[in-house]
């Protein structure tokens, strides 16, 4: 049990509870006064939601205090007023006070209970006071129930209690008590005087006093306790308990666990409620698996770790998993039923026992007025008339084929006959009019078949020995078939959800990103509880907004949405089918991957029929859950590592750009300074010849400057996916012709030869930005070839693409491996030669934006080629042809 | 102060102004300046300019604008400066009616001689149309339909024909593929800009020697084509 009060981060508010052993012992009244005292001294005291029952004592107190303004609410006509949560959570007092942590909020709240609302007050940091009856502890109910008589329903769980820091015990002599109530000083809210009278008798308050007075003393041990764990005086602590607890059908499973609850809380020890889904012929009702369930829910509300078990002997099951868990006591129910029934089918009990060896039990006694419930007697299905009559059908044909077939059958094939129907009645209807079939079989058996015929009677004693083991024969055979039927579609259940999980897992890993793995949820969420879901994912304001739908459309609205926010914050299930905020549309489940409550999402779904959250629901839900939370956390760490990654490669370009810049940036730079001042400072000492030269450096200096900016914005550009391809229907030849034209009287005096054939089909290319890649690889062979030398550029159809080569008759490349000549900043080794090395970067970048290739290889006979691949994606659109006078013929 | 043609600069880089200012003047043009498009437009009406200089990138408003203003009512000759990488808004401007465009940075040479074309344009444009168009080495006879290249004759289907006198009658100066398109083929074609590769491909192999690298038929990426002007 988590009882961890002082790790606690120091953020959470205080609970103080004001503990009393029946209403009226001045709970209210004690706490008012002392909030009081706070509000002199002065702390910030609001009170949140008192009930004065128009008592002028209490009045009194609370005038001068600040009261919450309390929320009206609708409800079965009338008007009910309640305690405004939110805006106490807007408030933010130090201290809130609030009456009554047993009260149930009237529908429409966010919680169903008041307890809830506390719980979320003091995780958001208000320190809260109230007040609790010890009857309307969750553990002690069974006990006050034995003292009173009387079943409190509004309980509060022993967690809570346990969150308190303070107990205050409330306490008055019962006779003043009762005094009290003889005048009407104590006044009922929801339960009528005569409803509440045994409360008020003198022995159960005896008895409830005692309850209260224990309670408070037992967390007055713990607290000391936990102190001298704090001070490490541990040695008088035993080894660490692990309680475990067998959970059955039998109501008085519920008072098990409640014992269990208190023993774990007073040894301060884990514990776990185990039931075993028993494999051997006698299965469970309906109405018993349902009853196992709310004992697994309750034992889980109170702290528990709830178990379930498959296997054939129960006691075997039991002590392997108490062993596996190192579980230190087992508590068992003390049996109810007769001694015959051990005798025939063994006692658990003793099983236990005798197998138990280092494992202490405990056997806790049933209750005595606990109904004794036989599983095995119900039947599976009922109210299927028809199939009771097609199982007499069934006889009736038995009995009419034997009749006409008397003459050249023996008795024991009609015995056959009759055992094949109660078979196929078992096999086909079930349980019920399996044993129908038995009871109709023998009938027909005796009345048609056996002498005396056509009476009840029976001549031979014989065959009432046939008769009874015709009727085993049919028990037999529908407990088998019971139970093969439960045990299929209990397989098919688990099937279903170990398939369900597996594809989940499945189609997860395929998942790139968070909205990726967003959706794949929503759409597996949506298949497998056949409505509309949603995932959620965290947004820049803490909150939660929807980031993948799938299936029917889910509305989400406010309620939905604070639904989901609720089991975003603490880790738990909202929504439908829960106690926090109920009237939502969507059940909302957290993403969490690990044990904590942190939520990595939500996923809410609606299903479209009544939704149950028992607890094995609960735990697929939980198991699909971490699933997905899990694939959401690994796209969420690849997304971190990828920008990590990014970040580093930024900030290694950053430098190596830095270098690159400050050199080949100011190189022009300090010539066209030098230039220019050289001319503006000149006296006339300059020939006319130095003078031109100086002006030639200048422009030419500014040229290189500029073709450098302008490369840096294109890299840049190209860097942060701003490119824009706008792609046309060009032809080669004018984009080569333009490239050329750009780059006039700057390749100085290299022949140039086009080979472009004529017939070269229309490319869908950005013009600008192809005739960039042609000027920067023109530029680049300029540099490196000598004067004189031949560029050439060729061009041909290849494979439905167009393929362009750019050679030169340089020093051909460099041992640089082929893809890294196109990396940023790389540059051959060739002193002399100035550049940054972007170039052929950027014509990569322009030809893989427009889904080409660029290449680059030694030349044969000296120099080195570059090929552009610009693949053709569509057909090349038709062009309305004209007569050519020039050729007589249509074109083109 | 000189007295040649009154030039209006607007421009809002102070550098641009002073480079510009010593360049035009050097040359003979008198100048107004305007920093911002209100500014420019109010000086274009006031002192009624026989060039505008504009650029597009300006503080208050875009040059765009400026140009379709001036547009309602005048048909001076607007030239567009702007920097390289904004082929779209070039386009726009001419197509909104600027004659000309000039990219960042540009030689003082290549101005003056765009500055030129546009002012002769703008004196023919009030009488009728030169009918013999002379470029390096060829001639366009417009009233004989008759286009001849090194004195021989040069047969061009009707739609080279339509481009080519389009062309020639605004020598020198750009023409966007909308204009050429929207005038051979009909308003309903202009976004068929292969219509026009493809014809203009066909036209320089008739009147370029080498049309890989023309010298007559120029391209200007993503705007259109200009025909040189007295090459």
């Amino acid at each position: 049990m988590a009882r961890s009060t002082a790790q606690r981060p120091p953020s959470r508010g205080k609970l103080k509870i004001f503990l009393g052993y029946a209403p009226g012992v001045g709970k209210t009244y004690k706490m008012l006064e002392l909030a009081r005292e706070l509000a002199s001294q002065p702390v910030d005291v609001v009170v949140g939601y008192v009930e004065t029952h128009n008592r002028y004592d209490v009045s009194a107190l609370v005038l001068g205090l600040e009261i919450l303004p309390r929320r009206a609410v609708a409800y079965r006509g009338g008007r009910l007023e309640e305690f405004d949560l939110g805006a106490a959570l807007a408030r933010r007092p130090q201290v809130l006070i609030l009456d009554d942590l047993a009260h149930t909020n009237a529908p429409g709240g966010l919680h169903d209970r008041r307890w809830q609302d506390v719980l979320d007050l003091v995780d958001a940091g208000i320190e809260v006071q109230t007040t609790l009856n010890v009857h309307e502890l969750e553990s002690l109910n069974d006990v006050v129930a034995q003292i009173t008589g009387i079943r409190v329903r509004e309980t509060v769980p022993d967690t809570v209690l346990e969150r308190a820091a303070d107990i205050e015990l409330v306490d008055c002599p019962p006779e003043e008590l009762t005094s009290r109530v003889a005048e009407g000083k104590v006044r009922f809210v929801d339960q009528s005087r005569r409803a509440a009278a045994p409360f008020f008798q003198h022995g159960a308050l005896l008895g409830l006093r005692e309850l209260a007075l224990r309670t408070a003393a037992q967390q007055v041990g713990d607290a000391v306790l936990e102190l001298r764990e704090a001070q490490a005086v541990q040695s008088t602590w035993p080894t660490a308990e692990r309680i475990m607890v067998c959970v059955g059908p039998a109501p008085s499973s519920a008072r098990l666990v409640r014992a269990a609850s208190r023993m774990a809380a007073s040894l301060r020890a884990p514990w776990i409620a185990v039931t075993v889904d028993d494999s051997r012929l006698t299965s469970l009702s309906e109405a018993d698996r349902e009853r196992v369930e709310s004992h697994l829910v309750l034992a889980e509300s109170l702290g528990a770790e709830a178990v379930r078990r498959t296997g054939d002997r129960k006691s075997e099951v039991l002590l392997e998993y108490a062993r596996r868990r190192n579980v230190s006591r087992i508590l068992v129910g003390k049996p109810t039923h007769s001694r015959l029934r051990d005798l025939i089918r063994g006692s658990l009990l003793d099983e236990i026992v005798r197998g138990s060896q280092d494992i202490d039990i405990q056997v806790i006694a049933g209750e005595a007025d606990a109904p004794a419930v036989d599983g095995g007697a119900r039947p599976a299905r009922r109210g299927r008339p028809w199939a009771y009559a097609a199982t007499a059908g069934l006889v009736a044909l038995a009995a009419g084929l034997g009749a006409l077939t008397r003459s050249h059958l023996a008795a024991p094939d009609f015995v056959m006959l009759f055992m094949l129907v109660i078979a196929v009645a078992a096999a086909l209807f079930g349980r019920g009019p399996s044993l129908v079939a038995s009871v109709l079989s023998v009938f027909a058996y005796n009345f048609f078949f056996v002498p005396p015929l056509y009476t009840p009677w029976v001549a031979d004693e014989r065959h009432l020995l046939t008769f009874g083991m015709m009727f085993a024969v049919g028990l037999v055979t529908s407990a088998i078939t019971l139970h093969l039927r439960r045990q299929e579609s209990d397989a098919r259940t688990r099937e279903e959800h170990t398939a369900t999980l597996y594809s989940l897992s499945r189609d997860l890993s395929s998942a790139l990103d968070e909205t990726q793995a967003a959706l794949v949820v929503a759409q597996h969420a949506s298949e497998l509880l056949g409505g509309g879901a949603v995932v959620l994912l965290p947004d820049e304001h803490g909150g939660v907004a929807p980031r993948a739908r799938s299936g029917a459309e889910l509305p989400f609205g406010e309620r939905e949405t604070s639904a989901a926010r609720w089991a975003f914050d603490h880790g738990r299930f909202a929504g439908h089918g829960t106690q926090t905020i109920p009237e939502s549309r969507a059940t909302c489940v957290p993403l969490r991957s690990g044990p904590g409550p942190e939520s990595l999402g939500v996923l809410a779904f609606a299903a479209p029929g009544p939704i149950s959250l028992g607890i094995e629901r609960r735990h697929f839900l939980e198991a699909f859950a971490r699933q997905a939370a899990l694939a959401l956390e690994r796209a969420r760490l690849a997304e971190q590592a990828k920008r990590a990654a990014l970040r580093a490669r930024t900030e290694q370009m950053r430098s190596s750009l830095l270098s690159a810049v400050s050199h080949d940036l100011r190189t022009p730079l300090a010539a066209i300074t030098g230039a220019a001042t050289a001319l503006r400072d000149e006296t006339g000492g300059l020939a006319e010849s130095q003078r031109s030269e100086l002006l030639e450096t200048v422009c030419e200096e500014a040229d290189r400057l500029e073709r450098l900016v302008r490369n840096l914005l294109d890299m840049t550009q190209l860097e942060a996916g701003a490119l824009l391809v706008k792609r046309e229907w060009v032809l080669l030849e004018e984009v080569v012709g333009s490239a050329l034209a750009r780059l006039e009287g700057r390749l100085g005096n290299r022949p140039i030869l086009t080979d472009l054939p004529t017939d070269l089909p229309l490319i869908s290319v950005d013009p600008v930005l192809l005739e960039q890649v042609f000027v920067n690889l023109l530029e680049n062979a300029r540099k490196y070839t000598p004067d004189g030398g031949l560029l050439e550029i060729r061009a041909h159809t290849e494979a439905g693409a167009t393929v362009i080569e750019v050679c030169d008759r340089g020093p051909g490349l460099p041992e640089v491996e082929g893809a890294r000549l196109f990396d940023k900043f790389v540059r051959g080794s060739h002193p002399g030669i100035p550049g940054v090395g972007l170039g052929l970067a950027i014509c990569r970048g322009i030809m893989e934006a427009h889904q080409g290739t660029i290449t680059a290889e030694n030349r044969e006979g000296g120099g080195a080629v570059f090929r552009l691949t610009v693949p053709s994606l569509v057909q090349p659109p038709p062009v309305p042809a004209e007569v050519d006078p020039a050729e007589g013929e249509a074109r083109p | 102060m000189s007295t040649g043609p009154l030039v209006l600069l607007v421009e809002d880089e102070p550098q641009m102004r002073r480079f510009l200012r010593a360049s035009l003047t050097a040359h003979g043009f008198s100048l107004v300046e305007a920093v911002t498009a209100q500014e420019g437009t109010a000086l274009a009406t006031s002192h009624n300019p026989e060039l505008i200089l504009l650029d597009l990138g300006l503080p208050d408003e875009d040059g765009l604008e400026v140009t379709r203003r001036i547009r309602e009512w005048s048909r001076v000759p607007i030239i567009v400066i702007s920097a390289r990488g904004q082929e779209s808004d070039k386009v726009q401007a001419l197509d909104a009616g600027a004659d000309d465009y000039l990219t960042k940075p540009f030689g003082v040479n290549e101005l003056l001689a765009r500055m030129r074309v546009s002012l002769r344009h703008s004196q023919q444009a009030g009488g009728t149309p030169d009918p013999l168009v002379e470029i390096g080495p060829l001639r366009i006879d417009l009233a004989r339909r008759e286009v001849t290249l090194e004195g021989k004759e040069v047969r061009l289907t009707p739609i080279e024909y339509r481009l080519l006198t389009l062309l020639a009658q605004h020598a020198g100066k750009v023409i966007t593929h909308r204009q050429l398109l929207r005038e051979v083929w009909g308003p309903g074609q202009v976004q068929q800009t292969h219509y026009l590769r493809v014809y203009m491909a066909q036209l320089r192999r008739k009147i370029e020697a080498d049309p890989a690298r023309p010298v007559l038929l120029m391209t200007e990426p993503g705007v259109g084509y200009r025909l040189r002007d007295r090459a």
